[in-house]
Parts: structure tokens; sequence; C-alpha cells
């Protein structure tokens, strides 16, 4: 029996926890979860008065704040459902668009 | 020297599960287990033991109960009979998915229908490809045997899988044997600390049963199929160091007669004693006939079976159990594919018998062995191999 800690797709049977359990906390962080959104939410600086009504409503953790201030999105895990840009209340501080791929 | 007591089966095996004084017990009563959780719920009554008793709404939730306290760390136990394991059903899979120790006693009953509250396999036969390891015992002492084995098994770290141990309902459950019971120190000292390499309260994080993506749930069950084939070794080391505990051996499967024998029956749990009875008398005319009966049917010791059948003429395979699949029962498909590879195969067919506590005689194990000897003079067809016994118009 063996507990190892991460896992990745290269690794073989024997090399990756028994029953798949989970031996570390926080391990959500390391997988990409932003490659499902097809809509994308857009953060213009400029405009954002940093009223933070954006960032309580975000599902996940695709809007850093630091020092008070809310930085530009963390997509890794932002699966594009919009909540931030329905709660703007400030026109063009966040913008929403169809997603380049 | 053990402890010579008059015991039923289900009392033996709720004595042995007051012997190992689990830390949880989850359970439902259902007849014919009833009377292990019966008796088992009063040691906690009584102050005997220390387990957390969880008396459940249903056996769905006695599993589920089961899977949590066995991934908390707990030493874990339930109890079941036919409906009861067959509303486990979806989570069977999961304790033994999760890879998680246990053992259940399964006293053996029909699944219905029509309503039938008697013995035969079907219930734990349906369950033979959950991942469970599944041991069947003859007698009492067997299936007391047998319990206090399973906890060494399952816990193993090369194994880690939840364990069955089946006796039959009303025949062994309900029937008083006098046995020999092992000291309760002795127990302890064989059975030892259930101690998990992790477990949910042990300090560190850890998620059980999460999400299993398809890039590794294939693996995972790679892995639970390798337990399951490592099974094997541990249940014969077990059992080795058991025999040395209290000079009762057991095997993979036990061979009565076999030596020489050309006309075989492969049986398991209580038919084996009136199969052997029938062996004996055959034998007292000079007639080379022998049982095979099996004690460990998952994992299902696949070559050691091959091997013992080899020098038989003709093998008749026991299922109390149909399948309804037109071929055969589970113990006789299992029990043909194993001698597939032989070199030269005996002739092999199957006898489905006692289904829903149908009184099982040696007269019907006289009349397969009979059956067998025309096997052998005249040889059989694919046609007719899939045979039944006991049942009115047909012999």
């Amino acid at each position: 029996m063996i507990y190892v800690k991460g896992v990745n797709q290269d690794q073989k049977w024997d090399e990756i926890n028994v029953g798949g359990n989970i031996t570390e906390g926080g391990t959500a962080l390391d997988v990409n979860t932003g490659d499902w959104r097809i809509m994308i939410p857009r953060f213009h600086e400029d405009k954002c008065k940093q009223c933070m009504l954006c960032f309580p409503v975000c599902p996940d953790s695709a809007i850093p704040v630091q020092n008070e201030k809310r930085l530009d999105f963390n997509f890794k895990h932002c699966k594009g459902c919009g909540v931030c840009f329905k709660v703007c209340p400030f026109e063009g501080a966040i913008t929403w668009e169809k997603e380049d791929k | 020297m053990g402890i010579r007591r008059l015991l039923s089966g289900n009392e033996a095996t709720a004595t042995a599960m007051k012997q190992i004084n689990p830390d949880v017990v989850a359970a439902y009563p259902i007849t014919p287990s009833t009377e292990v959780v019966h008796y088992f719920s009063q040691y906690v009554a009584d102050g005997e033991v220390d387990t957390e008793f969880v008396a459940v709404e249903s056996e769905h939730s006695a599993m589920s109960a089961c899977i949590g306290a066995s991934a908390a760390g707990g030493r874990t136990a339930t109890v079941t009979s036919a409906c009861g394991l067959a509303l486990m059903w979806e989570l069977l899979y999961v304790a033994s998915g999760q890879r998680l120790p246990m053992t259940l006693a399964v006293i053996n009953r029909a699944l219905s229908g029509p309503i039938n509250i008697n013995n035969d396999h079907s219930d734990s036969m349906g369950a033979r490809d959950s991942g469970w390891i599944q041991l069947y015992s003859e007698n009492n002492q067997e299936a007391y045997d047998n319990y206090v084995m399973s906890w060494r098994i399952s816990e193993h770290k090369d194994v880690l899988l939840p364990v069955m141990v089946c006796q039959d309902g009303f025949i062994t459950s309900h029937a008083v044997e006098n046995i020999e019971l092992i000291e309760d120190e002795k127990v302890k000292e064989f059975v030892g600390e259930f101690k998990p390499e992790r477990h949910l309260i042990d300090g560190g994080p850890l998620s059980v049963g999460p999400y299993d993506t398809p890039h590794f749930y294939f693996e995972h069950q790679y892995q639970r199929a390798q337990a399951m084939k490592r099974a094997k070794q541990v249940i014969l080391d077990v059992s080795k160091e058991f025999a040395a505990m209290t000079g009762r051996g057991y095997g993979l499967f036990e061979e009565y007669k076999m030596a020489d024998a050309e006309r075989v029956i492969v049986v398991l749990n209580s038919s084996a004693g009136t199969a052997k009875v029938a062996a004996d008398q055959l034998r007292a005319k000079g007639e080379k006939v022998g049982v095979l009966k099996l004690r460990v049917f998952r994992p299902f010791p696949h070559a050691e079976v091959a091997k013992a059948l080899s020098n038989a003429k003709a093998v008749a395979v026991m299922d109390k159990c149909d399948s309804f699949n037109g071929m055969g029962g589970p113990v006789f498909v299992d029990v043909r594919t194993a001698c597939y590879d032989l070199a030269t195969r005996p002739q092999i067919v199957n006898y489905i018998y006692g289904l829903g506590g149908r009184d099982v005689t040696v007269d019907n194990f006289l009349y397969v062995y009979e059956k067998l000897t025309e096997i052998i003079n005249s040889g059989t067809n694919t046609d007719d191999i899939y045979r039944h016994v006991g049942v009115r118009g047909v012999n």
C-alpha cells in the first residue's frame, strides 16, 4: 500500500493511492478546470470602482483580491458562469464575450 | 486447549464478534441472520463489548455506516441475509472499491420470489463479483473459525478487501452443534489491532471516495483485481497460523477421499457434510468417489481446483443457486472454466440443488454419483450439462 502526494496521468497503476484516496488538502488548486468555458468575463481596471461586489459571488476562486483591491481574473478555475458580469453595477468594468479557443 | 460449547451457527458468529470486539457494528435484522444481531446487541447492552452499535433503518444504511466507520479507521462488522444483502448491493462495490476492510457474516438465504426465507446461496452468489472475498463454511465450527480468520485477511496490507463469511441459513445458523471456541485472549492476540495506514480521523488530510475520472478509474480497478489475486496467499498464510493455534487446518478447499477418486462432487457450505456421507457409503463398497469442498470462492482458486480435479473422470458441480442463464450455476461455470487448461479434462456437469430450503439428502448425492457413472460409460453432451436434482417431475 502506498500513499503519494499529487497524481498525474503518467503514473502507473501501482504509483497512485489505493481506492483513489486523496491524502493532502487543497488539491483542486492544481487542477485546471478553466478549460470548460464557452463564455469568458474580461476585467477593465480603468472602469472598475473596486466596489467588491464581484469577488464574493464568484463560485470558484477566479477573482483574486490583494491589498483590498480586486485584480485581473485568474482563469485557471473560471468556468465562465457570468455571475460576476451580472452583479457588476458599472458599465464596462466587466465585459462578457465568447471565448476564442 | 479450547473451550467446548454447544452453540448455533448464529451464536457462534456472535460469540466470535464479541471476542473480536469491533469498534462499530451497524446491522439490520433479517431472517435467518437476526439472531446474530440480537445476541450481539445484548452484549453491547450488557457492556461486554466496547462496540458502537448502530441500529440502522435498512441494510443500505448498514453498509453505508460500515463504509464510514471503516474509512474512519474503525474495525467494522455487519450481518445480513438474502434481500438484506441485495439492498446492500450498491454499497458492496463501494466498500471493496474504496478498499475498506470489514467482515460481513452472510447467513445464506434464498432471494425471492416467490417469497422464501429458507436456505440457498442465491444471495451471496449474486454478490460474487462485487470485489468481496467469500469464505464458505460447512458447519458451525467452520463458521466460527472463518469469522475469526476473516479479519486478518481483510485487514492485511496486501489485500484491504472486505470479506463475506457465509454459512447456511437455518441448517447451520439455527442448528446447535458442539464446537470448540478459542480463548478470548488468544482471539485478541491472533486478530491483533486494526491499524490502517491512513484513515479519516488520523489527523492528516484525507478524502475517501472522491470522483474517479477515466484517467484513473481503470488503474484503481486493476489495483482491486491484483489485491483479490494476492488474497489467495494471505488466506493460506493466515490459515496456517490459525492451524498452529487451534490444530484446525484450512486450505482453499478440502479434498475428501480425492486421492484416487474417479467421480467427484464439488460442493460448498453445509451440503458438503451430506455429500461426504454419500461418498463414505460408496467407498465402503469400493467405489472411487470423492468430494471437493470449496471454502474460498472469491478469489476463485482456479489453478488449484483444476489440479485437484485433473485425475477425475467425471465431476458434478453442485450449485445451491440457479443462474437462469441457460448454461449452469455460478460454481459450475467457474469450475468448468478452471479445468479448460488441463491436458486431459474430466467430464463436468452441473446440478442445481436445494433451492429455497429444499431438503438435501444423502440419496440426492448417491443419485448424482450414479449419474457420473453413466457419464463415464456413455459420455455426455453440451446440451445436457445443466441439470437439477430434487425437483418433482425431473428426477
